[in-house]
């Protein structure tokens, strides 16, 4: 309900020291102010570190074989060993708890001067072996034909697909590539599709835009991989712990390659789910560290709006006496220096929320505009910095809180004013 | 005579002053029946704001008896002693005590916003008690624009509109000058003679005079409580004859 007594009361205590009130309630302005820019930037931050590889399956892991460094069996340590078709084949037949598996060819040793040629275009291009499944770890879009499939990988076909980069550099704008040839360190293969990664900042090996993926199988013996494979991907199924699966893998393949069991080099890895949850505590942290400090400015602004309705119920001693005398009852009293203090909090809130609002909102126009102009490849680290409504329905509610707490003190000090004061002659 | 509005016996106060006791009212006797015109005298120290206090239960006694209006006034919490002080007493202060941020037809009106009455109607009422004391066209002004004299009207207006059975007054006219001091007890004859017990504090002689009773305080006792032989009533009630 609206009462006019009760607001004019409350602006003309406002209005009456403006200085001390903006003073006051700029604490509280500050405190808000900070919050919602603070919270805008770690979402910024967090919006830009994960849209780098928000599809990319979670539940994933690679590994891939290093030299060993412990002697076993004979053999001597730091010795050379590849994991190969025969691993992946068991690994499969015997890990229940995979959902699938993707080995990989590198082709790191193809990138040599200019390798992948069309015509009279020539460039140089990372080339990688895979299988279908690998679109399952990384999810990716074609806007040009269809990725590998599972009889490009049987029947050893010579197609490719290829990175965005390479359609730019290797075909006009616009033009179809489906179906025409591109020369791959001396050998032809027709392309089938263009592949745009949905994860691109994720790369694992060679940057996806610049790379041509053949079928794994078409790779192997093309270009004299025999069986070898250099690194593998999979995916546990839903519910499994990732970091279980691996630790399954390894003995299986130190058993293949005579490898010690104890040697923990041999193998290498990188675990996308113990990582992202590394990822996702350390976000968590800046969230806290946020709110601490947002709530604790946001004392210190109410201890400031305590500490001024104290004053001004001392100012008014006199005048709340009078109004006892006259029949306001204590409840009055309160409401009145509970509104005042929550009128002061909200709105000094308010424009805190309105103008980080407003500041992060320009932070996003003028990122806009830079990423605009930056060049592709480049990573983001800073995205869409922004504040959800659930903040800003927490700060209100928030708000309304502290400025009751901070009432309350005061609040209680008018009551115990006794209506004699005011009678007192000065 | 009629019925006591006011019955004090015994009464006792004490403020407590660090380790010492300070003993203001030593057993206070009093009968004040409805419709009188009392002059609290004493010199200060002699208890008789303590009195007023108490009996407009801004304050607690300590021993002895009250009764208002044939209720028996006990320590009460604030929420009913603010009922009790809206609906039967209606206060008069030396320094006017108005809010200076409203204007005059507002605080007269203030006692009823406290009985929730709605901003209209009481606005209304208030000019009408702002017209019968010749205030009408202040209404809209504020405290600070206002004489001595037309303030303490206002201060009045703001005790009657509430219908008290009881005005208290404390040193009504210890801020005003000679003049205005018996334009204001005029009034509170007038007010007087609509049936309304006045109970006025004060140290002036000339004021006391114009009860119908002055009691002398000393030493927190009564001194002496006698009837005003040269009490005169005023006889042209202007004012207040519409009621």
């Amino acid at each position: 309900m609206f009462d006019l007594d009760r607001w004019q009361e409350i602006l003309n205590a406002i209005k009456q020291n403006k200085f001390r009130s903006i003073l006051t309630a700029f604490g509280v302005f500050w405190a808000i102010f900070m919050l919602v820019v603070m919270t805008g930037a770690g979402n910024g931050l967090i919006n830009g570190v994960t849209s780098g590889f928000k599809d990319f399956a979670t539940n994933s892991a690679f590994m891939w074989s290093n030299r060993t460094t412990v002697a076993y069996q004979g053999y001597d340590r730091g010795r050379w060993w590849s994991i190969n078709n025969d691993d992946i084949e068991s690994i499969r037949n015997e890990i229940k708890e995979i959902d699938v598996i993707s080995p990989r060819l590198q082709g790191w040793n193809l990138r040599e001067g200019q390798n992948v040629v069309r015509g009279e275009k020539a460039a140089a291009f990372n080339v990688m072996g895979d299988y279908p499944q690998y679109r399952k770890i990384d999810p990716c879009t074609m806007p040009w034909g269809r990725y590998i499939n599972d009889e490009d990988i049987r029947e050893r076909r010579k197609v490719c697909i290829i990175g965005e980069n390479v359609y730019d550099v290797m075909f006009d704008e616009g033009e179809d590539p489906v179906g025409k040839y591109i020369r791959v360190n001396g050998v032809y293969f027709m392309v089938v599709g263009v592949f745009k990664s949905n994860n691109p900042n994720i790369n694992i090996g060679s940057n996806k835009k610049e790379t041509i993926y053949l079928p794994f199988t078409t790779m192997q013996q093309t270009f004299n991989y025999g069986d070898e494979v250099h690194f593998f991907g999979f995916t546990a199924k839903p519910g499994v712990n990732v970091q279980s699966v691996v630790d399954e893998i390894k003995p299986l393949i130190k058993k293949h390659h005579k490898i010690a069991p104890e040697d923990d080099e041999a193998i290498g890895g990188f675990n996308v789910q113990s990582e992202l949850q590394t990822m996702e505590y350390t976000f968590l942290g800046i969230n806290i560290l946020i709110w601490v400090v947002g709530i604790g400015t946001l004392i210190a602004g109410a201890v400031g709006v305590s500490n001024i309705m104290l004053v001004i119920v001392k100012e008014r001693t006199r005048e709340i006496g009078v109004q006892r005398a006259i029949g306001a009852k204590p409840a009055v009293v309160v409401g009145q220096i509970l509104t005042e203090s929550v009128f002061l909090t909200t709105v000094a809130g308010f424009l805190g929320l309105a103008f980080g609002t407003m500041i992060l909102q320009l932070v996003n126009v003028a990122l806009t505009a830079s990423q605009a102009q930056a060049s592709e490849d480049e990573m983001t680290f800073f995205a869409n910095p922004e504040v959800g409504l659930p903040l800003a329905i927490a700060s209100l509610a928030m708000l309304i809180l502290v400025g009751l707490f901070a009432g309350l003190i005061p609040a209680l000090k008018a009551v115990r004013i006794k209506p004699i004061e005011a009678l007192r002659h000065e | 005579m009629s019925k006591s509005i006011i019955k004090v016996d015994g009464l006792h106060k004490s403020y407590r002053m660090g380790n010492n006791a300070l003993h203001v009212l030593k057993g206070i006797d009093l009968d004040i029946k409805a419709g009188e015109m009392v002059s609290i005298m004493g010199s200060s120290g002699s208890g008789k704001s303590t009195l007023l206090n108490i009996l407009g239960i801004l304050d607690n006694h300590d021993r002895g008896d009250y009764y208002l209006d044939n209720v028996k006034i006990e320590r009460m919490n604030e929420t009913k002693a603010a009922r009790y002080r809206n609906n039967y007493i209606g206060f008069i202060f030396q320094s006017f005590n108005l809010i200076s941020f409203k204007n005059a037809m507002e605080n007269v009106a203030l006692p009823l916003y406290y009985k929730n009455v709605s901003r209209k109607k009481r606005n209304m009422q208030a000019l009408e008690y702002l017209d019968r004391l010749g205030l009408k066209e202040w209404a809209n002004h504020l405290p600070s624009e206002l004489s001595g004299g037309q303030k303490q009207r206002i201060a009045i207006a703001r005790a009657l509109i509430s219908n008290p059975k009881v005005i208290l007054a404390d040193e009504p006219t210890g801020a005003l000058d000679t003049q205005t001091s018996y334009e204001v007890m005029e009034i509170l004859q007038e007010v007087n003679q609509m049936g309304i017990t006045v109970i006025i504090v004060t140290h002036e002689d000339d004021i006391a005079h114009r009860t119908q009773r002055i009691i002398r305080l000393r030493d927190g006792l009564i001194e002496r409580n006698e009837m005003n032989g040269k009490y005169q009533p005023v006889t042209t009630s202007e004012i207040f004859t519409t009621n």
